[in-house]
């Protein structure tokens, strides 16, 4: 599925000293797609996307944009922007000259970038707020500030570090929905940062997930989270159990397991939580195990569970996964 | 309505000591100096009154607006060469220098020399800058002039040496301050958007760190003003500024006089900050 105008990153090493921040990575990044680093802070999403964008410099291996190696240049001159956490919009310049900023840089003229700033302002509809100050404005509308100005470089790559993460969890839901729009309306690829599950898989063309330094497992996000690789990644991505079952370690849905009176794997209800559509039981196997099964609402309430009860837990074989150690 | 009435009674007995404090030792002294500017005096005695004979007499003479020309004088060079040093001295503290030890450390090393007396500061200088100073030594020694320089004491440049040299630390500081507290993220969006290193420092690090600098002049501005040790030291009193008028005054016991010079100095910085503050809003910084 090579295409000459992949992103790719062979063999990227970052060390701080004797640490090691990202080990090793290869992967191939399509074009126009909508790719989601996703892991645990620390594990180095961050460290690889500010290397990509040429915030950080690169300890060994190379990154190439359309064929080129693009790992020692400039950061505005890769075919990348970044759009920052913080969004780390210039805080004495109106809504207009911050989206205009790289064409002054690039000394076009005052008429020209403010108009080419304002088209970008109507993409993310906020032409009507141009002479606002970033202070004056609301955390969702900063954001789309920062990406208009992230894509008036007419980027190839857009480097999006955690940027749902300051935002409401209402506001988060309507924003994620409009990167995706955007994404898809420009067709450029989109990396984008993240420590949520739920935004990765809502998202992603391709989630890669990463932890350690590595890239753990990386694919459709149907794939990631319905065929996890390893423990690591079932846990991360929730909705399995990880168990020893016979000699391996198995994962299987927490929709997948039923209950039963004694039939099955023995287990201690502890707790039950009532989530809306369905119910968590939680419980405890023999072998001290901590499985979660999500019951139908309307079936938990036929038969109601009490924390300390004995259940008996099984599943579909079929649908237990085996775990590479 | 009584607990409103209580909030503010309360508000009032929590800001009363600093207001007692103000009243007593900046506003009624402010006030007893401005009642005297208009008294009169003669040689052996002040006479109380309201006459404007000493602002007319102050307006009146040509020593007086050549005074405060070369007050003016002072105060510009003095701020344009702090400021150049301040700034520079504050970017490399602030972006050059990594680890924030070694920041605090150099930091404090700046703030070493105000741990002796201004006047010692000053007096030190007149050795090293004297006819057979050692400047001159080294210079002749190395071949690099035949004859002493007579200006490197006495003189303006002198007065603007020490004056650059007390207060380089007043513009630091400020600067330093509004400079650390700039998102470093911003330098790195400004990268990403394609400026380059100088492009950064006029679009985005000067006008974030213009409240500490507008901060930094008013220090320098009302401490070169109001001077007038500085000034007799270091022109070995050939030199004048609006400080050495008042101190003269004083010497000779004319206080009216002296007052009222005090009052038009005191305006005149005034207005000059007031201007400043008209272009950068410090409020927010404070």
């Amino acid at each position: 599925m090579r295409s000459p105008n992949d992103l790719e990153l062979v063999h990227l090493t970052k060390r701080y000293g004797t640490t090691t921040a990202v080990k090793d990575i290869n992967h191939i990044f399509p074009p126009a797609s909508y790719v989601c680093l996703l892991g645990p802070s620390g594990c180095g999403k961050s460290t690889t996307l500010r290397m990509i964008a040429g915030h950080e410099s690169v300890s060994s291996g190379s990154i190439l944009l359309e064929g080129q190696d693009i790992s020692s240049l400039a950061p505005a001159r890769r075919g990348t922007a970044m759009m920052f956490q913080s969004y780390a919009l210039f805080p004495h310049l109106s809504v207009r000259d911050n989206v205009s900023f790289s064409l002054k840089m690039k000394g076009v003229d005052k008429a020209t970038r403010h108009a080419k700033a304002m088209s970008l302002l109507e993409l993310v509809a906020m032409a009507h707020l141009a002479d606002r100050l970033p202070a004056q404005l609301s955390g969702g509308q900063q954001q789309r500030v920062a990406l208009a100005r992230a894509l008036i470089t007419e980027p190839r790559v857009l480097l999006l570090d955690e940027p749902l993460s300051a935002l409401d969890p209402f506001l988060r839901i309507r924003m994620r929905a409009e990167l995706k729009r955007l994404q898809r309306e420009l067709a450029i690829t989109f990396i984008h940062v993240t420590h949520g599950q739920d935004e990765a898989l809502a998202l992603a063309d391709e989630v890669v997930v990463m932890n350690n330094a590595v890239i753990e497992q990386a694919g459709p996000p149907r794939q990631v989270w319905g065929a996890p690789r390893t423990e690591f990644v079932a846990r991360f991505m929730g909705g399995h159990n990880v168990l020893t079952v016979g000699d391996g370690r198995y994962a299987i849905r927490s929709d997948e397991v039923r209950i039963g009176a004694t039939d099955g794997l023995s287990a201690t209800a502890t707790g039950v939580e009532y989530q809306g559509d369905r119910v968590a039981v939680t419980a405890r196997t023999v072998r001290d195990e901590e499985v979660v099964a999500l019951v139908p609402e309307a079936d938990f309430f036929a038969h109601p569970i009490t924390p300390g009860e004995t259940l008996g837990l099984s599943w579909n074989p079929a649908s237990q996964h085996r775990l590479e150690s | 309505m009584s607990f409103l009435k209580s909030e503010t009674a309360r508000a009032w007995a929590l800001a009363s000591p600093l207001v007692l404090v103000l009243l007593a030792f900046l506003v009624l002294p402010i006030i007893w100096i401005l009642v005297l500017s208009f008294w009169r005096a003669t040689e052996f005695a002040m006479v109380p009154d309201f006459s404007f004979e000493n602002y007319a007499y102050l307006f009146g003479s040509t020593v007086t607006w050549q005074v405060f020309l070369s007050t003016f004088r002072y105060a510009l060079i003095t701020w344009v060469l702090t400021l150049l040093i301040g700034f520079t001295v504050a970017y490399y503290l602030a972006f050059h220098i990594r680890s924030s030890t070694v920041q605090m450390a150099l930091f404090l090393l700046c703030t070493v020399p105000f741990l002796t007396s201004n006047i010692i500061r000053m007096i030190s200088w007149i050795p090293f800058l004297g006819r057979n100073g050692l400047a001159n030594q080294a210079l002749l020694s190395m071949g690099v002039i035949d004859q002493p320089l007579e200006w490197l004491l006495y003189s303006d440049f002198s007065v603007i040496l020490a004056f650059v040299h007390l207060n380089t630390l007043f513009m630091i500081t400020p600067i330093f301050n509004t400079m650390m507290r700039i998102d470093r993220s911003l330098i790195e969006a400004a990268r990403d958007q394609g400026a380059g290193g100088w492009q950064i420092l006029t679009n985005v690090i000067i006008p974030l760190s213009k409240p500490g600098i507008m901060i930094g002049t008013i220090f320098v501005l009302a401490l070169v003003m109001g001077d007038f040790v500085t000034v007799r030291f270091m022109s070995g009193s050939q030199r004048s500024n609006v400080g050495r008028l008042i101190s003269n005054d004083v010497g000779l016991l004319q206080y009216p006089s002296a007052a009222a010079t005090s009052i038009v100095l005191l305006c005149t910085v005034l207005i000059l900050i007031g201007l400043l503050m008209r272009f950068v809003n410090i409020r927010k910084e404070l």
